[in-house]
């Protein structure tokens, strides 16, 4: 309801823009020339056709229009598809969908076989000549056995008979399937059957991927009932074996005669044994390939011809559903399900997309039961205890109380203080934030912070000092280089899979783009600047503080919204990597499970986090640093 | 007494590839308080050098300089300078940096409002305090500067071509008010400049120097500073013996640069 809606309303807002668009060029002055950047200014209107495009893209590709206007077409697709699904062997046989009989392209292929066959072993001087002849002498006579099967006049009444009654079976089908009588009235059982199903059975995408596979409708049914028929048919077909008397002897014969041979050689004589079994096999392959007399299946052939397209013309409107809202793919049938095979998988469709993500905020639900982003309250007692470093207790002076006869530990200042830094106390509770989201965010934050506290006073020493250049340049030149990812598996194995892990490569990331863009700001001070600072009386420190910082500050800013970007995609890359929390975990796992819908919000909130990031940035650089290009 | 007093000054810099240049030779002279000089001459003949070494900014290689008696070694609040662009920290408005001295120094707040307020009407900016320094034109960023410099009470100001980025009619108007200024004030000044009038109409006293090595080559004592003190710039400009003079000391340029530019092609 809400996507039919939506897609008039895009259509409407596509109308609507351009004809405003047409009646703005048309009243605005001409004066814009080609090329003037005026031109490219306003256009609001634009943007409306801009993103109504792509959201009606969105709709189509991932067949959510077929969903909203026609729910059940994919149930019929489907049962078109089970025809299609039965009818294949069958149509593999003949140049239907082929280019040739399959009987033809076999006996083709095989010959040739035998003939590289022949040619490999007469020679190869590993080979004895005995072995040779035998060997010729067995590819001989299987391709001698061909002509059996492909002779007419070998061809039993009783293979004919069966082909007869099938072909007699496709064609009463063709008759009755365009008519009412098709299918004919359920039984009272199978009935019962398949309302129960019916009522059972879910609507598309309910579950997923998952098409819902029963017959909704009665054109559905009727190819429902068909592919049924055509199995049946199809199964008989293939245990027809075309296997006369007279090849029968032959094809015993070669059996036993390279069993026989087998039983002669000698265990570590492998060419010939692997030769022996390749053989055999190709003996075999023949022996049950369905291979007949050029023109016994003719009739046949014409009888599943006949029907595919009777077929094809029954599904009416259902072809032109599949062909105008299915794009880019369609419905296949795979043994009692089916499944969407083109974008409609892997783009998922705005209505499941929104319900999913939906379900995914909700805190009680969320994904492998941490929520996407969420608060939970959490004693002051708990945080004061992370925050303070137990260490404060160790150096207080005296010693831990020691529990006394009676049973009894009696606390003093010493034990009081250890209860206060490791949060062994009653507090009220404050809400803090946790969640998939939060998780990430929070380690690109401590990543940077850590990385400017440290990488700014070193970059601004690197730059007005000689010594400070020349020591750390080395190591920040040696690390810097390397692809912060290359650094994960060392930087995981020894600070865990957890928050520190990935922090600290996220500190490596930023720590070296803040020093180098503090060097660059430290070292593009203007001299002029530092000596008027001097002659006004400013010392070392306050012309640090003073004159260098802030000169240095819009190359630390831009250093800090490249770090920000480098650190937002190391560590999803770190979060696909390992770990239990964070937006690139939960990717990463729908990666696993195909859940496509969930690759597609993660995409989203990665792209929404990371322009919320560069706008903050852009807005605190707007702020803090507006002289910057003007001076 | 403090006087500036330089006695055979000598600059060599030495460049990496080892080639040295004499900067400034045997340069010696005496600035009374009070008076203002101004220092002509071609580029490249240590006009600027001089200018840094009395700001402490460079340390001759020989010689001796010193200011009431005190040997200059290294920047001091008594010498205040004046940059050509300004050198403003354009990270703070008008007010902040013509109270940076005084913040430095941690004077009391309300003194240094009160003086940042008097220092601007001098300079001509009231009601500009809170204004970005970026946002101000090449003019107002210089009488930021005089007055960030002023405020400091320095003994001795150093101008390096203060005015030189200058249109010819903000020039003018500044030119006024460093007369105003030099005349309010009683102050030592010394100014660098490259246009033969500015230092014919502001200098009480005249160096011409010449280059290679970079020494005073003409000394010229005019009484055009003291005149345009209530005098229209203007009508002194077109004063005979202003215009004689500016003839003189050109030429003089001309020739010197000539030399230079026959050095180097020969």
């Amino acid at each position: 309801m809400i996507i039919s809606s939506l897609t008039f309303l895009i259509i409407f807002a596509v109308i609507g823009a351009i004809l405003y668009g047409q009646r703005l060029i048309k009243t605005e002055k001409s004066d814009a020339v080609f090329g003037n950047p005026e031109r490219s200014k306003g256009g609001i209107h634009w943007v409306v056709v801009g993103s109504s495009f792509l959201l009606f893209l969105w709709l189509y590709y991932s067949w959510d229009i077929a969903k909203a206007f026609y729910p059940k077409s994919a149930n019929e697709i489907c049962q078109v598809a089970k025809v299609r699904e039965s009818m294949l062997s069958l149509k593999y046989l003949f140049p239907i969908d082929e280019r040739q009989h399959k009987s033809t392209a076999i006996i083709h292929r095989e010959n040739e076989n035998i003939q590289n066959y022949i040619s490999e072993i007469s020679s190869n001087p590993n080979i004895s000549q005995v072995d040779k002849d035998v060997f010729v002498n067995i590819l001989g006579k299987i391709k001698l056995s061909i002509p059996y099967l492909t002779n007419e006049k070998y061809l039993e009444f009783e293979t004919k008979n069966t082909i007869d009654k099938l072909t007699e079976r496709i064609n009463n089908l063709t008759e009755v399937f365009p008519s009412n009588n098709f299918p004919p009235p359920l039984t009272f059982d199978e009935e019962k059957q398949l309302n129960e199903g019916l009522s059972k059975q879910l609507g598309w995408g309910a579950t997923g991927m998952e098409i819902p596979p029963l017959p909704e409708t009665k054109l559905g049914l009727k190819y429902h009932k068909a592919a049924d028929e055509l199995r049946l048919i199809s199964d008989e077909f293939f245990q027809i074996r075309n296997h006369n008397p007279q090849y029968k002897t032959l094809t015993n014969d070669i059996k036993s005669e390279i069993k026989n041979h087998r039983d002669k050689l000698n265990d570590n004589q492998e060419l010939e044994i692997t030769l022996l079994k390749e053989i055999n096999k190709l003996n075999k392959r023949i022996q049950f390939a369905s291979i007949f007399p050029p023109t016994t299946l003719v009739e046949f052939e014409q009888a599943v011809r006949n029907f595919d397209n009777v077929q094809k013309k029954e599904q009416g409107s259902i072809a032109t559903k599949d062909a105008l809202l299915f794009p880019g793919g369609t419905i296949v049938s795979s043994g009692p399900t089916c499944a969407e095979d083109g974008p409609g998988r892997w783009l998922p469709k705005p209505s499941d997309t929104f319900r999913i993500f939906a379900d995914m905020l909700k805190p009680s639900v969320g994904f492998k039961f941490v929520p996407m982003f969420w608060y939970e309250m959490m004693g002051v007692n708990k945080i004061v205890g992370f925050i303070l470093p137990d260490w404060i207790a160790d150096i207080i002076p005296g010693q831990y109380p020691i529990h006394s006869s009676d049973g009894q530990v009696k606390p003093n200042f010493k034990s009081k203080v250890l209860d206060i830094v490791t949060g062994d106390f009653e507090a009220f509770k404050i809400p803090v934030p946790v969640g998939h989201i939060w998780d990430s965010f929070l380690r690109v934050f401590l990543g940077l912070v850590f990385g400017i506290i440290l990488g700014v006073p070193l970059g601004i020493f690197m730059g007005l000092n000689r010594f400070a250049k020349g020591f750390f340049d080395p190591l920040v030149e040696l690390y810097r280089p390397v692809p912060p990812l290359a650094w994960a598996p060392l930087v995981i194995t020894v600070f865990g899979i957890d928050n520190v892990g990935k922090i600290f490569l996220l500190f490596m990331v930023s720590l070296s783009i803040m020093i180098i863009s503090a060097r660059a700001g430290a070292s593009g001070t203007q001299l002029s600047k530092i000596h008027a600072a001097h002659s006004l009386g400013a010392s070392r420190w306050q012309i640090l503080r003073e004159v260098i910082f802030p000169n240095s500050l819009p190359e630390i800013l831009t250093g800090i919204r490249v770090a920000v970007g480098m650190c937002w995609g190391t560590l999803v890359a770190a979060e696909f990597l390992a770990g239990t929390t964070g937006i690139g975990f939960v990717e990463n796992v729908a990666r696993k499970y195909m859940q496509y819908e969930v690759i597609w919000i993660t995409i989203f909130v990665m792209g929404m986090l990371g322009l919320l990031f560069d706008v903050t940035i852009r807005k605190i650089i707007d702020k803090t640093i507006p002289w910057r290009g003007k001076g | 007494m403090s006087d500036l007093v330089s006695q055979d000054l000598n600059m060599i810099f030495k460049s990496p590839k080892g080639e040295t240049v004499h900067a400034l030779k045997d340069v010696t002279f005496k600035l009374k308080k009070g008076e203002l000089l101004t220092v002509l001459g071609p580029s490249g003949c240590g006009k600027t050098t001089l200018l840094n070494i009395t700001a402490g900014f460079l340390k001759p290689t020989s010689g001796l300089i010193t200011l009431g008696g005190n040997e200059i070694n290294g920047p001091g609040v008594e010498r205040g300078m004046v940059f050509q662009q300004g050198a403003l920290f354009e990270w703070l408005t008008v007010a902040q940096n013509v109270n940076f001295g005084l913040r430095m120094k941690k004077v009391e707040p309300k003194i240094t409002e009160k003086k940042v307020e008097e220092w601007l009407e001098i300079v001509g900016l009231k009601g500009f305090g809170n204004t970005p320094t970026y946002q101000l034109s090449g003019g107002m960023q210089q009488r930021v500067a005089l007055a960030r410099c002023l405020i400091n009470d320095p003994e001795l100001i150093l101008m390096d071509e203060p005015l030189g980025a200058l249109d010819a009619l903000t020039r003018e108007k500044m030119q006024s008010l460093v007369l105003k200024i030099w005349k309010e004030t009683g102050k030592t000044i010394i100014l660098i400049t490259h246009s033969v009038e500015e230092a014919l109409l502001l200098g009480e006293r005249v160096y011409v120097m010449a280059p290679r090595p970079g020494r005073i080559h003409k000394e010229y004592n005019l009484p055009f500073a003291s005149r345009g003190l209530d005098q229209d710039l203007r009508e002194i400009k077109n004063d005979k013996e202003f215009v004689s003079k500016r003839e003189e000391i050109l030429s003089m340029i001309w020739d010197m640069e000539e030399e230079i530019m026959g050095k180097e092609t020969g």
